[in-house]
């Protein structure tokens, strides 16, 4: 059966007039995957493949180079909440957010917390460096964040 | 001398700076209008004769650039805007994009104008979403106003403009990376020649310019080129090859300052001033041990060198690779050196691209020799064995396609050698100043 509904295979062909060849929307096809499904599954990967006239390798190719986009194994969560551990950050406790927050949700960077409501992520550079340290949900900033309104943060999602 | 009053800067922090209808009445899209009344080579030479180079990092004569594409080319001609910031410290593109976006679009408009491409792709990072929906939704009103689309205000001039969004890669912001990853692709740098302006973006002739770049073009079609030249540096007489630094200039500020933030002015001014004078001076009483003078790819100045002005040539006089983003951090006297070197390690060996073994390879073990000395386990001969790694890497010494490898070894060399004291003492001392959990080691 296939995995992409006939919404989103909409919304992939719709990228087609944007450029000169289908490649080119092998990104965007695959934000729009994730953004929907939490993850690119390798039936997806297919699937995005026969709508772009590319080999599914070419997509998985592309694919696994961008550590962003994630597969089966590493599903994610409902949002995703990167710290940032770059200069900036790191040098205005960065990186002991970065501990708070996973310690508060029982995870190591990378791991979805046990209600599979957040993945948490370190991140470089979020380019948010005049609010230092500063938090990524999803892909909407929040500045000069303390462990106490990172446990507000967590607890709104 | 007067207060510099801010150009590109202006209309940030007013009302609704970011929609189409305070725009135009701020006298919006006049500038584009003009150039639509110009020859394209006339649009070309203003800029040339401006003096303006690219903002986003190496520092290319825009116009200069603009010239290398082939004459009388039957198209199509791209415009690729690299707005994939992610230098670490620098911010001043997504103050841009999400508080003046069509400052930057009407840069754009002129530019694709200039160089008669009819299609620009904005290549904007995944991190900056907030800039994301600004800026599609200025794209949008463009379209409605007949400012974007076809024969535009009538002129015959047909212009599209497409935001890209990437995936969170660093090497993105090389230009060529940034046109593979367009194409769908691993965004593996383009070996060079052919450069981009002969065959680049879906093999055709294209233009890769910077977000601030974009910005400074639409205030030259407004305010002419003198008044560009009028600001910033001139040429240094004693170097042939200087072609200036004017023009005012977006300086981020970060890092152990009272005030974090980002600021215009002419180019030329010093981290001092920066730090004193526009960032509230170094937090907690403080003192500045070191200043990264624009990313971390450009390396530290010391205590010493905070006087250095901040132009084109100032940070390379002092052995720094250069001005790069324009983005300092600023490193108090509390820090150590080995947390701030390994930080930036850390980084390039995360966002190593891995297509060339030297960058792959050498990004992977300076952060292992720098993980070893900041658990306390380091030797002496791990100095000159990192400033060994860092010299073999790069287009410098010829290994790498691309200059990210540069970049990564440029902190290195340039901490071992500053600072060389502080990393002895830490070694022979066996100490650590602090004990990171595992995973805040790790690069990947």
């Amino acid at each position: 059966m296939a995995v992409l509904s006939e919404e989103l295979r909409d919304q992939i062909r719709a990228q087609f007039p944007k450029y000169p060849n289908k490649r080119a929307v092998v990104l965007p096809a695959l934000h729009l995957v994730q953004d929907a499904q939490r993850h690119v599954s390798i039936e997806a990967v297919r699937e995005i493949a026969e709508l772009l006239e590319l080999h599914p390798s070419e997509v998985h190719d592309t694919m696994s180079f961008y550590q962003f986009f994630k597969d089966e194994k590493h599903q994610l969560g409902k949002h995703r909440v990167w710290v940032c551990r770059s200069i900036s950050c790191m040098l205005r406790g960065g990186e002991e957010l970065l501990q708070h927050m996973c310690e508060r949700l029982h995870v190591h960077p990378g791991q979805t917390s046990a209600d599979g409501k957040i993945t948490m992520e370190f991140a470089e550079c979020l380019g948010a460096c005049e609010g230092a340290p500063c938090v990524l949900v999803d892909d909407e900033a929040h500045m000069n964040i303390t462990p106490e309104k990172a446990d507000e943060l967590l607890k709104n999602l | 001398m007067a207060e510099f009053q801010p150009v590109l800067l202006a209309r940030v922090g007013k009302p609704d700076s970011h929609l189409l209808e305070t725009y135009r009445r701020d006298g919006g899209y006049e500038g584009f209008k003009k150039a639509l009344g110009m020859a394209p080579a006339e649009v070309v030479a203003t800029v040339k004769d401006s003096g303006l180079r690219g903002r986003g990092g190496a520092g290319f004569p825009t116009g200069l650039k603009w010239t290398f594409l082939p004459k009388d080319h039957p198209g199509p001609i791209y415009l690729a805007i690299n707005a994939d910031e992610s230098e670490p410290a620098t911010f001043n593109n997504r103050i841009l994009m999400e508080e003046d976006p069509h400052q930057v679009l009407e840069g754009i408009a002129i530019s694709c104008y200039a160089i008669k491409s009819k299609a620009a792709y904005i290549y904007l990072r995944y991190e900056y979403g907030r800039s994301y929906r600004v800026l599609q939704k200025a794209i949008d009103e463009c379209y409605a106003a007949g400012i974007f689309g076809k024969n535009i205000f009538g002129s015959g001039f047909d212009l599209d403009v497409v935001l890209h969004r990437g995936a969170a890669a660093y090497i993105c912001g090389e230009e060529t990376g940034l046109i593979e990853s367009l194409e769908g692709k691993r965004a593996w740098p383009r070996i060079k020649p052919p450069f981009p302006a002969i065959e680049g973006l879906f093999r055709k002739p294209t233009i890769v310019n910077n977000i601030e770049t974009m910005a400074c073009v639409k205030n030259i079609l407004d305010l002419g080129g003198d008044w560009f030249k009028s600001l910033g540096v001139p040429p240094d007489p004693s170097n042939p090859r200087d072609a200036g630094s004017y023009g005012p200039k977006l300086y981020c500020i970060s890092g152990h300052v009272n005030k974090p933030g980002c600021v215009e002015l002419p180019m030329g001014i010093t981290a001092r001033q920066l730090i004193d004078e526009h960032g509230g001076g170094v937090w907690k009483g403080r003192k500045a041990k070191a200043v990264v003078p624009g990313g971390i790819s450009m390396g530290f100045l010391s205590a010493s060198e905070l006087d250095t002005p901040l132009d084109f040539n100032g940070p390379g006089k002092v052995g720094c690779l250069g001005l790069g983003t324009a983005a300092i951090t600023v490193i108090d006297d509390e820090t150590s050196m080995v947390d701030v070197l390994f930080n930036c390690a850390r980084f390039f060996a995360h966002e190593s691209c891995g297509q060339c073994t030297p960058c792959r390879e050498g990004t992977a073990w300076m952060h292992k020799i720098l993980t070893r000395i900041r658990m306390g386990e380091g030797q002496m001969r791990d100095l000159d064995l990192l400033t060994e790694v860092a010299a073999s890497m790069g287009i410098i010494p010829g290994t790498t396609i691309c200059g990210l490898s540069d970049g990564a070894a440029w902190p290195i060399k340039n901490a071992i050698k500053k600072f060389r004291p502080e990393f002895e003492e830490y070694i022979s001392t066996g100490r650590k100043t602090v004990k990171p959990a595992e995973s805040l080691m790790a690069a990947h």
